[in-house]
């Protein structure tokens, strides 16, 4: 089930933008890593570069490795929507397809790469939904638009359609952003939950949050507006908060950053 | 000047708003003015189209036979019969017409926006439909007329009107269509990328349902506007006073050829007929748009 992920000099372009330069990490698998780091360094650059989202951007243009329990994800063979299928993805914002009931969206990755059985599909539903804590409130609206829940459910519903596909790898780019701190506390417990069976990466912007979730925590930083976003350190999460080898991560951490 | 002995009545600043001055005021209702005599304008003369049709046009309407009868057999001067031949073939020559443009435009529409980015062919693409959808309609006879009729041989026809029609709408759906993929959010093309879902099923079963409630409206708004189109009947079909079902064979009537053939007979019966057929022409479109109205409800994005 769950892979690690080995990145290896990823240089990432937009057009002629030279956006993220010589990245090199490692993710452990059943782990969890947060991307910390100013606006604009790079970190959903990054993210979107492990499941081979990036390239969907017109004129995008990714340069290195990323393996997969040692296998290129980038290798001329490999199959872009395979990929995406088992490296899950949860955006920023919260986007359920508008035309599909809750149910149907839960299960849009399986449905829509042909699966039919429809007892199956009910049970992965509760499944899912129940493991983003989510199957209490919704379970008697099933049939409901996905658009009728309010924010905090509707990432929570996208949490469960990333993971109703069973991916190896989950990538959450800044997933708490737009709630509550009712609802982040929910996805965070969530986050502890799916670690057992996911490698999880995690974008976010909340330093309390990357403390209490991640294993190791990666700090991103831009040498100057204009210039590509850097890798300036990737820590066990506890080490980077109280004692970071770099000044600069020190700096950002502390609250002396620009 | 303040002396020290601040006065408690008078507020310590100037107020921080003042009253409306006059010039403003005046503005304001001169504003007004323009605006209420600019809506009279163009509104009058609509109501005033749409009381002389319903005025002259109704009378026709009221009776029965108007809508099951054709004018076989009658004179010009002869009062009765009715305006189905017409009513069936502008609804055939529509539907045909709808039956090519439709899924063309559409697949046209889908390759600009989710694969033509900016390449060659999607370029020439845009600027082609740029130029159809100048076209004006007698030229689109024209050309269907040198084409299918002196090139390829076939008889004037229903079907020819259908074809030039074609070229009238095709650019409508067109730009329907890429008007209401451009707004489907690119994040949902993301989330069904981010599943594993390949690229044509995300536009077969997240992008077009989502947009599917603008093209629908788009496409009958646009079959509505063809069906008054009256340059290339006169180009490619003969009138009929009978029903003809039949596209490919003989001449065949529709409305706005009916209101045409009607106004030049100048009798009172033809006047008559006029004025019913406009009217009918009318209905329809407006039957159309409501239609319209309702299949966007239909297919509406719900939220609740
Ligand atoms: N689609 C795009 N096209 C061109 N440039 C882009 C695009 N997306 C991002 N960039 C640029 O790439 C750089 C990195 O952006 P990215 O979104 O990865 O930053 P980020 O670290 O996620 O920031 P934030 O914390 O604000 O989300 C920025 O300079 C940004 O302007
Ligand atoms: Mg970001």
């Amino acid at each position: 089930m769950a892979k690690r992920l080995d990145i290896k000099d990823l240089n990432l372009h937009y057009g002629k933008f030279h956006a993220v330069e010589d990245v090199t990490l490692q993710v452990q698998a059943r782990s969890v890593t947060s991307f910390i780091g100013p606006s604009g360094c790079g970190k959903s650059t990054v993210l979107r570069a492990l499941n081979r989202m990036h390239e969907v951007i017109a004129g995008a243009r990714v340069d290195g490795k990323v393996l997969l329990d040692g296998e290129d994800i980038y290798a001329p063979s490999v199959d872009p929507v395979q990929v995406r299928r088992t490296i899950g993805m949860v955006f920023q914002r919260a986007n359920p397809f508008p035309t599909m009931s809750i149910r149907d969206n839960v299960v849009a990755g399986l449905k829509l790469t042909g699966e039919k059985n429809k007892k199956k599909l009910d049970e992965i539903t509760e499944r899912s939904l129940r493991s983003a804590n989510l199957w209490e409130e919704v379970k008697d609206r099933l049939h409901k638009p996905g658009g009728s829940l309010s924010g905090g459910q509707q990432q929570r519903l996208c949490i469960a359609r990333a993971t109703a596909v069973q991916p190896d790898v989950l990538l959450m780019d800044e997933p708490c952003s737009a709630l509550d701190p009712i609802s982040t506390l929910a996805i965070e417990d969530l986050i502890a939950e799916l670690k057992k069976d996911y490698t999880i990466v995690i974008v976010t912007h909340n330093m309390q949050q990357a403390a209490r979730v991640s294993d190791q925590t990666a700090f991103f930083n831009l040498r100057a507006v204009g210039e590509p976003g850097q890798l300036v350190e990737i820590e066990e999460t506890g080490k980077l908060f109280s004692n970071p080898n770099q000044k600069a991560t020190e700096d950002y951490i502390s609250g002396r950053f620009g | 000047m303040r002396t020290d002995t601040a006065d408690v009545e008078q507020p310590a600043a100037d107020p921080a708003f003042q009253y409306l001055s006059l010039g403003r005021k005046l503005k304001n209702n001169a504003a007004t003015v323009v605006f209420t005599a600019a809506f009279l304008i163009a509104v009058v003369p609509l109501l005033w189209v749409l009381v002389t049709l319903l005025q002259r046009g109704l009378p026709p309407l009221l009776n029965a036979d108007w809508w099951n009868h054709s004018f076989y057999g009658l004179l010009p001067s002869d009062f009765g019969g009715g305006i189905y031949h017409a009513l069936v073939g502008t609804i055939e020559q529509a539907l045909v017409c709808a039956l090519f443009s439709v899924p063309l435009g559409v697949t046209v529409g889908i390759f600009l926006i989710e694969y033509g980015q900016n390449s060659r062919l999607a370029k020439t693409a845009t600027f082609m439909v740029d130029i159809l959808s100048g076209l004006p309609s007698i030229v689109a006879g024209l050309f269907i007329y040198a084409l299918w009729i002196t090139t390829f041989g076939f008889d004037r026809s229903g079907f020819a009107v259908s074809l030039s029609l074609v070229l009238l709408m095709l650019p409508l759906v067109v730009r329907t269509t890429e008007t209401m993929l451009r707004i489907v959010p690119d994040e949902l093309r993301e989330a069904s990328y981010a599943l594993g879902v390949p690229k044509w099923k995300t536009i077969l079963k997240v992008v077009l349902p989502t947009a599917l409630s603008g093209i629908v409206t788009g496409v009958m708004l646009g079959l509505a506007r063809i069906m008054g189109e009256t340059a290339p009947l006169l180009i490619l079909v003969g009138y009929s006073r009978a029903i003809n079902f039949n596209l490919f064979e003989g001449p065949m009537a529709s409305l706005p050829l009916t209101v045409y053939t009607a106004r030049k007979t100048s009798t009172e019966a033809g006047e008559y007929r006029m004025w019913g057929a406009a009217l009918t022409l009318v209905l329809l479109i407006m039957l159309i748009n409501l239609l319209a109205t309702l299949i966007s409800k239909f297919f509406a994005v719900k939220t609740k």
